[in-house]
C-alpha cells in the first residue's frame, strides 16, 4: 500500500528529523537464513514479503561465515542493504546469541519491522526479540495487506485471521510457501559489518544431527510425494523415493502417523506441527487426511491421492483422487512415467 | 528442583473448528475443550522427571477462564502436586497473547522460584508458538524450544531438540525453559483413582488484574474468516488416468 514514491520521506527521517512511529516510512530488517556457507531459499521469500511492506530491506547474516554469505546477500533484488555479523557464537541458532545480536543492531538502527522466516530458527528467535523489545510477534504471516496489517493462520490453518499490530516496532515470521522467491541476482546492496555481544554463555551447543540428500528442501520442492500410515514399514519408502525422481527430482514427505511408527526420520513431517509446503504437485500415497495434516499441504497447487478407503477425508482436498491399493497403484505409476 | 508446567485449555484438536457468521472470530460455544495436546506433553515430562526423583515438585499454572479448573484438574491428575489458576476472561485464542502469558509466568515465577519451566511448543488455537520463547527472554534464561528429549544432569539439562533439517543437541544452564514438541514423551491417561485424588490437591487462585501486570493485547484481530474452500476434485479409476489428467493440467 505504500509506493516507493514515500522514499524521500523515510530517509529524511533515518536523517534525524524527528518524526512520529506513525510518519516513519517503513524499514524492514530481515534475519537471514543460510546453510552450508550459501544463503537459503526461504530469506528470498521473506524479502519478499518485507517488499510487500515498503520501504528499505536490510539484511542481517549472521554466522562465522557471514562476510562470504553477505556478499550473497546483497545480490537479492530489492535489499538494499546487508549487515553481516561474522561471529561463530550466531551458527547453530542458539536464540539467546541471536537475539542479543538482534537487539544491539535495532538499538543503533532502529527498524519499523523485522521479519523472520517462520522456520524452526525464525520461531525459536523471533518471540525471545519480542519479549526483549516488549512487542508481541506476529506468527506465520499469509499476506501483507499494510505496514501494520497482516493475515495469518489460525486454528490448523481453519480460520484465517486480518491482524493490526499496535507495536511501535512489528516482529513477524512469515509463512514462505505464500511468498514468491526475490530474484537472487541482481541487488547491488552495501555490505557493513555489525557486532553483538556474541557468546551469552547459557547454552552450549553440543551436535547437530542433519540428514544429507540431494533431493530437493521439503518447504521449497516443486513437486513433493507423501507417505502414511498406509506404507506400512520404512522400506516400503522406497517406492515414493523412486516415484519421486521418476517426477524429474521431488521431495518425499510423511504423516505424523509415519513419522511416529518410525518409518521415516521427523524432519519429513508435513502438518501443522511439521513443515508447511505448497508444492506445484503433492501425491498422498497411504495418508487419510487428518484436520493436522491438511493444514501443513492444503495449498498445494494440484493435490493427487491414492488411497484404498473411499471415506478418507483427504480426497475431499484432492484434485484428482484414486481409490486403490498403493502397492499395486504406486508401481504402476513408477512404471508409466 | 521445582518445575512449573504452563497448560492451557484449547478447543478439542478434533473438533471441526467454526467460523461466527459475523467473521468476528471462531465460535467456542458449546464446543468440546481440553488440554492443549503440547501441553499434555509437558505436563507427562514433568511428572516424569519427578518420578526419576529430579523434581522434588511440580506446579501446574494455567492461565484462562474459570472453566480452565478443569485442565488443571487434569494436570493434577496427570501428577502434578499443585495448581495455580491465573483467572482471566480475556479469549484465549486472540486477545489473550503469548506475551501477556509469557508476563504472568515470570511474576508467578519470580515467588516460586522453579528451577525449571515446561511448556507446550504451541497451542493448536493461536498457533503462535511463541510464549516459552517469551518467558526465557524475559527471564534472561537459555530456551530448548521443540524438545524432542529431556534428561537432567546436576544443574545441566540435556535436550535433544528438533530443528529443519533433524535434531540438535544442547545443554542448558538452569533455570531453564523448555517447549516440547510431540515426540517428547506419549502422555498417560489419568486414571479414576488419580482423578478423585486430583480433587484434594490445592489450586490457587490468582485475579490476573491482582497481579499489576498490563495484559492488553498488543495485536488486534480485526476479523476472522474461513480459509479458501478448495474446488472439488475428481475420482478416476485408474493409474492412467491420474497420469493423462495431470498432462491435460501441465502439471507433468
Amino acid at each position: 500500500m505504500l509506493a516507493s514514491g514515500f522514499k524521500s520521506a523515510g530517509l529524511m527521517a533515518r536523517r534525524g528529523l524527528a518524526a512520529s512511529a506513525q510518519a516513519r516510512m517503513a524499514s524492514t530488517l530481515v534475519l537471514a537464513e543460510h546453510a552450508e556457507g550459501a544463503i537459503a531459499d526461504s530469506t528470498l521469500s521473506v524479502v519478499s514479503a518485507a517488499k510487500a511492506i515498503g520501504g528499505d530491506v536490510t539484511v542481517l547474516v549472521a554466522g562465522a561465515d557471514a562476510a562470504k554469505i553477505a556478499e550473497q546477500a546483497a545480490k537479492i533484488d530489492g535489499v538494499s542493504s546487508v549487515l553481516a555479523a561474522g561471529d561463530a557464537a550466531y551458527d547453530h541458532g542458539i536464540a539467546e546469541n541471536i537475539t542479543a545480536l538482534l537487539q544491539s543492531v535495532q538499538d543503533s538502527k532502529s527498524f519499523s519491522h523485522i521479519l523472520f522466516a517462520a522456520s524452526n530458527d525464525g520461531k525459536n528467535i523471533m518471540p525471545r526479540l519480542g519479549a526483549k523489545l516488549d512487542v508481541q510477534p506476529v506468527s506465520d504471516i499469509l499476506e501483507v495487506l499494510g505496514e501494520d496489517t497482516f493475515k495469518r493462520p489460525m486454528y490448523a490453518g481453519n480460520a484465517i485471521a486480518t491482524v493490526k499490530s499496535s507495536d511501535s516496532v512489528k516482529l513477524a515470521s512469515v509463512r514462505i510457501t505464500n511468498f514468491d522467491k526475490a530474484a537472487a541476482e541482481g541487488g547491488s546492496a552495501s555490505v557493513e559489518e555489525v557486532s553483538g555481544p556474541g557468546d551469552a554463555g547459557k547454552t552450549t551447543w553440543v551436535a547437530d544431527e542433519v540428514a544429507k540428500s540431494d533431493r530437493p528442501e521439503l518447504t521449497t520442492a516443486d513437486k513433493i510425494v507423501s507417505g502414511g500410515r498406509g506404507l506400512k514399514n520404512g522400506e516400503n519408502f522406497e517406492m515414493l523415493y523412486t516415484l519421486a525422481d521418476k517426477l524429474g527430482g521431488g521431495a518425499v514427505g510423511a504423516s505424523r502417523a509415519a513419522v511416529d511408527a518410525g518409518y521415516v526420520p521427523n524432519e519429513l513431517q508435513i502438518g501443522q506441527t511439521g513443515k508447511i509446503v505448497a508444492p506445484g504437485l503433492y501425491i498422498a500415497v497411504g495418508i487419510s487426511g487428518a484436520i493436522q495434516h491438511l493444514a501443513g499441504m492444503k495449498d498445494a497447487k494440484t493435490i493427487v491421492c491414492i488411497n484404498k478407503d473411499p471415506e478418507a477425508p483427504i480426497f475431499q482436498v484432492s484434485d484428482i483422487g484414486l481409490e486403490a491399493d498403493l502397492f499395486k497403484a504406486v508401481p504402476e505409476m513408477i512404471e508409466k512415467l | 528442583m521445582k518445575v512449573f508446567v504452563a497448560v492451557k485449555r484449547t478447543l478439542d484438536y478434533a473438533v471441526k473448528v467454526r467460523v461466527k457468521a459475523d467473521k468476528s472470530a471462531v465460535d467456542l460455544a458449546n464446543v468440546k475443550m481440553s488440554m492443549n495436546p503440547f501441553c499434555e506433553i509437558a505436563c507427562e515430562e514433568a511428572v516424569r522427571l519427578k518420578e526419576k526423583k529430579v523434581a522434588k515438585e511440580v506446579i501446574a499454572v494455567t492461565v484462562g477462564p474459570k472453566a480452565a479448573q478443569e485442565t488443571l484438574r487434569t494436570a493434577l491428575a496427570m501428577g502434578a502436586d499443585r495448581g495455580i489458576h491465573v483467572v482471566t476472561d480475556m479469549r484465549h485464542d486472540t486477545e489473550l497473547q503469548p506475551l501477556a502469558v509469557a508476563k504472568v509466568l515470570q511474576a508467578l515465577g519470580a515467588k516460586e522460584s522453579p528451577d525449571m519451566y515446561i511448556l507446550g511448543k504451541q497451542s493448536i488455537d493461536g498457533d503462535n508458538n511463541q510464549t516459552g520463547q517469551m518467558l526465557a527472554g524475559l527471564m534472561d534464561a537459555p530456551i530448548a524450544a521443540f524438545a524432542s528429549e529431556v534428561s537432567v544432569d546436576g544443574d545441566k539439562v540435556h535436550v535433544t531438540r528438533e530443528i529443519d533439517g533433524g535434531l540438535q543437541k544442547i545443554d542448558l544452564g538452569l533455570p531453564a525453559v523448555v517447549t516440547a514438541d510431540l515426540r517428547l514423551n506419549e502422555p498417560r491417561y489419568a486414571t479414576l483413582p488419580n482423578i478423585m485424588k486430583a480433587k484434594k490437591k490445592k489450586i490457587e487462585e490468582i485475579k490476573a488484574e491482582d497481579l499489576g501486570l498490563s495484559l492488553e493485547p498488543h495485536v488486534q484481530y480485526t476479523s476472522v474468516e474461513d480459509p479458501p474452500v478448495r474446488q472439488a476434485g475428481i475420482k478416476v479409476e485408474s493409474v492412467d488416468e491420474v497420469i493423462s489428467k495431470l498432462k491435460e493440467t501441465g502439471v507433468l
